[in-house]
């Protein structure tokens, strides 16, 4: 094809006057114009992850998100894109390295638009753990991570599934349209697995053991982060449908119900429960009735796109006070917005699917019988168990050389100027912090563990 | 012979105070930003379902020079704009002046406040 010899240019020229050139290039600019709003997505996360942690250590994550993105384009590049997508065996893909011969491409798609719609991905899965880790973690060990999960972590899983490896040739294939376990259940494990090697921020639990909340230093941030990451969605699962077509209408309005009633969920599950309509908690409830719906986006009615959104809302809530107890300690949710509800959204294609097609069977709750649910559950066991041990091993290796967790003095001084050289907020605007902690002027006084 | 007096009052009264104390002639404060605590001992909230106790509360510390006869005025003027009968009100007090010069002037004493 000329798409793969030659440029765009030559391409247009050819064919410019066919129906189907015309939407073949309606369907590159759709996906290329989707995976920048992915992209976008990366602004979300950051803007999220800063505003729900505190103001000492926020150049740190955002150095973290940046890097998280920078790290993860170069490495899907490099060797990601060939193990996800390359022609290989069930498990692992070996061509298209550094995009070079052999890259894959999608159907009318030209390379550079798959990969880069693919990268766009990639990065949104390594940026989930960043939050989770937020506040006491080494920024060397974590770019280590960042490289590894999207080098090699991130792209096995997808291999298994949209690679065409051993999920796509189940008797009944595992369907995850947009990734709500490829994506945000492979980050989200890999933010539990590094939050339980850190362990919890100093001061996060009393002497008694119970939870005690360290608060947001900026609500506007985390909130605009979610909207940003609302908008990327509409890049993220009508453009998962890989074409300009009939079907991107009601993927955008299935996203859009989950999203709404996910944070109407989560916003009356912790009213009842703590007595006050909390922001962060509601924000996250959008995030997860997003993270939901992303595996049954193009499969669900949008009655099926409420229940699982109101589902995802209400099990955010649970699962974030569950990890709390459990002293999981995850400043942003992460764990329980990615990790959960992706589990959760990818098991509910298996029940709310209404129809039998070429990609998905009918769900268990109408009447398709238990075909589509097992599938989906062993899509969402193999690749927790993967993730939780390959990422597991990762931060126990990392922790055991370069260190994985900053000293308890940096830690309560914030990372920023000991990681970074400079504070988030300068000294002008945060008066009270010594915008240079001084060196061996003692660690953690008693008070500033309580 | 003139007297300061302190107030440290809720945030939120700022501006009632000000009307106040113009009201009873006062023609400068100077304002603080303060964080403490009283007999309470500050308070409980909860953030994403989990408590945290607010020890420091934010309040605002209003300075006044004043006239030593006008002491009374100023206190009442503070405490009836400042006042909601909610724990958390502050306080206010009043101490001597032992000497006090406008830079621009030179005056000294009352003729300075």
């Amino acid at each position: 094809m000329a798409v793969l010899s030659g440029g765009s240019a030559a391409f247009a020229q050819d064919a410019s006057t066919t129906a189907e050139a015309v939407q073949t290039n309606l369907d590159n600019a759709f996906v290329l114009a989707s995976a920048v709003l992915v992209i976008f997505m990366q602004a979300g996360f950051a803007l999220v992850e800063a505003g729900l942690t505190r103001a000492k250590s926020v150049a740190n994550i955002m150095m973290k998100n940046l890097m998280d993105f920078c790290a993860g384009a170069v490495a899907f590049f490099a060797v990601g894109y060939a193990i996800a997508f390359g022609a290989g065996n069930d498990y692992f893909g070996s061509s298209g390295w550094f995009l070079g011969d052999g890259a894959f491409q999608y159907g009318t798609l030209t390379v550079p638009v798959t990969f880069l719609f693919q990268v766009a991905f990639a990065a949104t899965a390594a940026t989930i753990v960043s939050g989770a880790m937020a506040e006491r973690t080494k920024f060397k060990g974590y770019f280590i991570y960042s490289l590894v999960i999207s080098a090699l972590i991130y792209p096995v899983v997808v291999h298994w599934n949209w690679g065409g490896g051993w999920l796509a040739n189940l008797a009944t294939p595992f369907h995850d349209f947009a990734g709500s376990t490829m994506v945000h259940m492979t980050g989200g494990i890999a933010a539990l697995m590094g939050a339980m090697v850190l362990g919890p921020r100093i001061g996060r639990y009393g002497p008694d053991g119970r939870p005690r909340a360290i608060p947001a230093h900026n609500i506007p941030f985390a909130v605009l982060g979610t909207f940003i990451l609302l908008v990327g969605w509409y890049g993220f699962n009508p453009g998962s449908e890989l074409a300009a077509d009939g079907a991107i209408g009601g993927i955008a309005v299935t996203t859009t119900l989950a999203a709404a009633s996910g944070a109407i969920a989560a916003m009356l599950t912790i009213w009842i429960k703590a007595g006050k309509p909390d922001v962060a908690m509601a924000a996250n409830g959008m995030l997860a009735g997003l993270v939901g719906i992303t595996a049954g986006t193009a499969a669900v009615s949008n009655v099926g796109a409420l229940a699982i959104g109101t589902a995802a809302g209400v099990l955010v809530v649970a699962s974030v006070l569950l990890f709390d107890r459990l002293h999981v300690d995850d400043p942003v949710g992460a764990i329980s917005v990615h990790g959960v509800c992706g589990a959760f959204g990818t098991i509910a294609v298996g029940l709310f699917a209404t129809e039998d097609t070429d990609f998905w069977s009918q769900g268990l709750l109408y009447g398709g019988g238990v075909g589509q649910l097992v599938s989906q559950v062993i899509g969402v066991v193999a690749v927790a168990v993967f993730v939780a041990v390959t990422a597991g091993l990762l931060f126990l290796a990392i922790k055991a050389t370069v260190g994985l967790r900053v000293s308890e003095e940096e830690e309560l001084a914030g990372l920023d100027v000991f990681e970074h050289g400079a504070p988030g907020y300068g000294p002008d605007v945060t008066p009270m912090v010594p915008a240079v902690p001084i060196a061996g002027a003692g660690t953690a006084p008693a008070s500033g563990r309580l | 012979m003139v007297k300061l007096v302190t107030a440290v009052v809720k945030p939120q009264m700022l501006d009632a105070v000000k009307e106040g104390l113009r009201a009873v002639g006062v023609q400068g404060l100077t304002v603080t930003e303060v964080r403490g605590y009283g007999r309470q001992g500050g308070h409980t909230e909860t953030y994403r379902g989990a408590e945290y106790v607010v020890d420091l509360v934010p309040k605002l510390r209003i300075e006044v020079l004043c006239p030593s006869e006008n002491v009374g005025r100023v206190m009442e003027a503070i405490r009836a704009a400042a006042h909601t009968g909610k724990i958390g009100d502050g306080k206010v007090w009043v101490v001597d002046v032992e000497q006090l010069m406008r830079v621009r002037t030179g005056e000294l004493g009352a003729e300075a406040t």
